[in-house]
């Protein structure tokens, strides 16, 4: 179980803005993050809009520039370095990595039929030899994701919101893919519905033995789905850990000012809870120290000077911050 | 209390090319002044359009029956909404007495168009204010919603505000002709939840300090039991569940309000399995007979169900639910 699927190291993804020849800024949108993804797992990467989570996903696909340290993909049967990939092994890269989009209402194209749909992949990387090949594909794939064939002829304008996150899942599924990225994948959809996602993305998961990044802003969408959490705050990894010690004992304070903000559904238990105030920093200019430290209410001098490194709190349990031992103690005390 | 807003038997279809489509049928209930009502239910059930109804803002296409009655209780006397007809009697429902947030700050303020002079040009038409005055109200209007450097912003457009800030600004815009009675269309479900939780605060302080009426549409059960008095449950255009909202959230008696809370992820238990509610919603255009809910239902009764259509069965004073296991509770 602990063989690493994807290993980021100190990877950094930024993206220059402004196009003048002397006023160009980079904009780091991942700032050195490094983690394991262990195959098997449901990873989960939270964070508010801004934090740098879906660009960190899009890296790990090789849809996003890695302008420092680097990702390793190894699945047993390849090894691929995603910084350094040729073109051919990328091609294959594609195939063992997809990805699931937030919105399904956008993602499909409302010209083809879902069977048309969840054929293209197939047919774009010719892994199917023949049409009857390609149809007996996408049935299979379908049928797993319980779209049966009737669905299959129709468009995509027929579908209500959970069904057509179902046909996207198809799709990213069909070309037989180790991991798959799923990007709010069900953040559009209404509860009753997402639970019904959720549920068939881990059933898929164990059926498939895939490796998932799941990336959310829902902290207890994540808390029910994911083996492991990573939390990020403006591109950086502020605290990683397996997702019951996280829930059981965050030690970031943004961390727990991110639990804190979840509404509660007790109608007594009403603005109990510790608020963070401001919003997330505009990432072109960056707090210094702890990038954390303009909302964080624990901040000392120390915090705004010198930036916190990843520390190991217990086994697969990192955070990055100056006080967490201290913040610790008190809270035993 | 006196009631702010009553709605009579509304129903609501719209003309389509397909022909009729039922959005909101026969549905009543009545909101008091200081009030907050989550309105509740999936999309496609009908809350958003209802919220609508009560501005009297729907498309040209929307068909009222002659049975739906909206009266606005106003501290200047009642009017009766669908009766108003033209755009100066309809002023008093759109931005006078009643005033709305949306859900997407971005989409709601022109784009190029200060945000100043969207405040400014709705509080001269709204009231009698000189320019000055109702850039002061404005300026003041930000400051309240926590604007940092109100004056500044006042200048800005939207694009230069954060999604927060957005609505914030949004919120001060729809408070500053003094509304009676605010709809609040998922104004938080664009937001993070730090931001969501910053903004809920907002709205409970002025509730306290303008005791205004809200109407609050949101599928977050967790929003609804922070912000809410009583709730009321849609689905497919029917009120199927209306009571205080400890009631509803700790005693559900509807199959659908009880399967909207399973499906919830919980935090205490992040163990316990996730239950969907099976199905979706059926389209509007093949509503199912009988109860809307029977496709969905783990407990259908039996016939009856497809069949006939629930009457409201009180549970007691302020809980009641449309629903056919409760048949031999009188109605």
């Amino acid at each position: 179980m602990s063989d690493v699927l994807i290993r980021a190291k100190n990877l950094s993804v930024g993206f220059q803005i402004g196009g003048g020849l002397f006023n160009k800024q980079v904009l780091k949108a991942v700032d050195n993050v490094s983690l394991d993804i262990e195959k098997g797992s449901f990873f989960g990467l939270v964070g508010e809009s801004g934090s740098g989570k879906t660009t960190l996903g899009r890296a790990l696909l090789k849809a996003a520039p890695i302008t420092a340290g680097g990702a390793h993909y190894s699945d047993g049967e390849v090894d691929y370095d995603l910084e350094n990939i040729t073109k051919e092994q990328l091609k294959d890269y594609r195939k063992r990595a997809q990805l699931i989009f937030q919105d399904p209402y956008a993602a499909l194209s409302p010209r083809m039929t879902v069977r048309d749909i969840i054929a293209e992949p197939l047919e774009v990387m010719k892994l199917t030899k023949s049409r009857e090949e390609t149809d007996a594909r996408v049935r299979e794939i379908a049928a797993k994701c319980r779209l049966n064939l009737e669905h299959l002829r129709r468009f995509p304008h027929a579908f209500s919101g959970g069904q057509r996150q179902r046909i996207s899942i198809a799709r990213a599924l069909v070309s037989a893919p180790k991991f798959i990225v799923a990007d709010e994948s069900v953040a559009a959809l209404d509860v009753s519905i997402q639970a019904d996602v959720l549920n068939l993305l881990k059933q898929i998961q164990a059926e498939m033995g895939l490796t998932f990044l799941f990336i959310s802003h829902d902290l207890s969408v994540v808390a029910h789905t994911c083996d492991h959490v990573a939390v990020m705050y403006l591109g950086r990894l502020v605290e990683t850990a397996p997702t019951r010690k996280l829930f059981e004992a965050p030690r970031h304070p943004y961390t727990k000012a991110l639990f804190s903000a979840i509404p509660s559904l007790d109608p007594d238990d009403r603005g109990s809870a510790q608020k963070l105030t401001g919003e997330i920093p505009s990432p072109t200019n960056q707090p210094s120290g702890c990038k954390f430290h303009t909302r964080c209410p624990f901040a000392i001098d120390h915090c705004k000077r010198v930036e916190p490194t990843l520390e190991t709190v217990g086994s697969g349990h990192d955070v990055s911050c100056h006080r967490w031992k201290e913040l610790m103690e008190t809270e035993a005390a | 209390m006196t009631a702010l807003i009553e709605v009579e038997n509304l129903t609501l279809k719209f003309r389509t090319d397909e022909g009729l489509i039922t959005a909101v049928d026969n549905v009543s209930f009545s909101l008091n002044k200081g009030e907050v009502m989550g309105l509740v239910g999936e999309s496609g059930s009908g809350k958003s359009v209802t919220a609508k109804a009560l501005m009297h803002l729907n498309a040209k296409n929307a068909v009222y029956t002659p049975e739906s009655k909206i009266t606005l209780h106003t501290d200047t006397g009642s009017v009766d909404v669908l009766s108003l007809k033209t755009p100066k009697d309809l002023n008093i429902v759109r931005g006078g007495a009643v005033s709305m947030i949306f859900q997407e700050p971005m989409a709601s303020f022109a784009p190029a168009i200060t945000i100043g002079k969207q405040m400014v040009e709705q509080l001269q038409l709204h009231g009698d204010y000189s320019k000055q005055q109702a850039k002061n109200i404005s300026v003041e209007m930000l400051d309240r919603v926590g604007i940092s450097d109100a004056a500044k912003r006042f200048d800005q457009y939207a694009f230069e505000l954060s999604g927060g800030m957005r609505q914030r600004a949004m919120i001060a815009m729809a408070l500053s002709t003094q509304p009676q009675l605010l709809i609040a269309d998922e104004p938080t479900t664009a937001l993070d939840v730090t931001i969501q939780a910053q903004v809920i605060d907002l709205m409970k302080d002025l509730v306290d300090e303008f005791h205004m009426g809200i109407v609050f549409i949101t599928h977050d059960l967790g929003v609804v039991a922070q912000t809410a008095d009583k709730v009321n449950v849609m689905y497919l255009g029917r009120l199927i569940e209306e009571g205080p909202v400890r009631e509803v959230i700790r005693n559900p008696k509807h199959p659908y309000t009880q399967g909207l809370l399973a499906a919830l992820p919980k935090l205490d238990d992040i163990d316990a399995p996730l239950t969907p509610v099976p199905g979706d919603i059926p389209s509007p255009l093949e509503r199912p007979s009988g109860c809307v809910f029977h496709t969905r239902c783990a407990q259908v009764v039996g016939d009856v169900c497809k069949r006939a259509i629930p009457v409201n069965h009180a549970i007691d004073d302020s809980h009641s639910v449309a629903c056919h296991i409760y048949d031999e509770v009188p109605a």
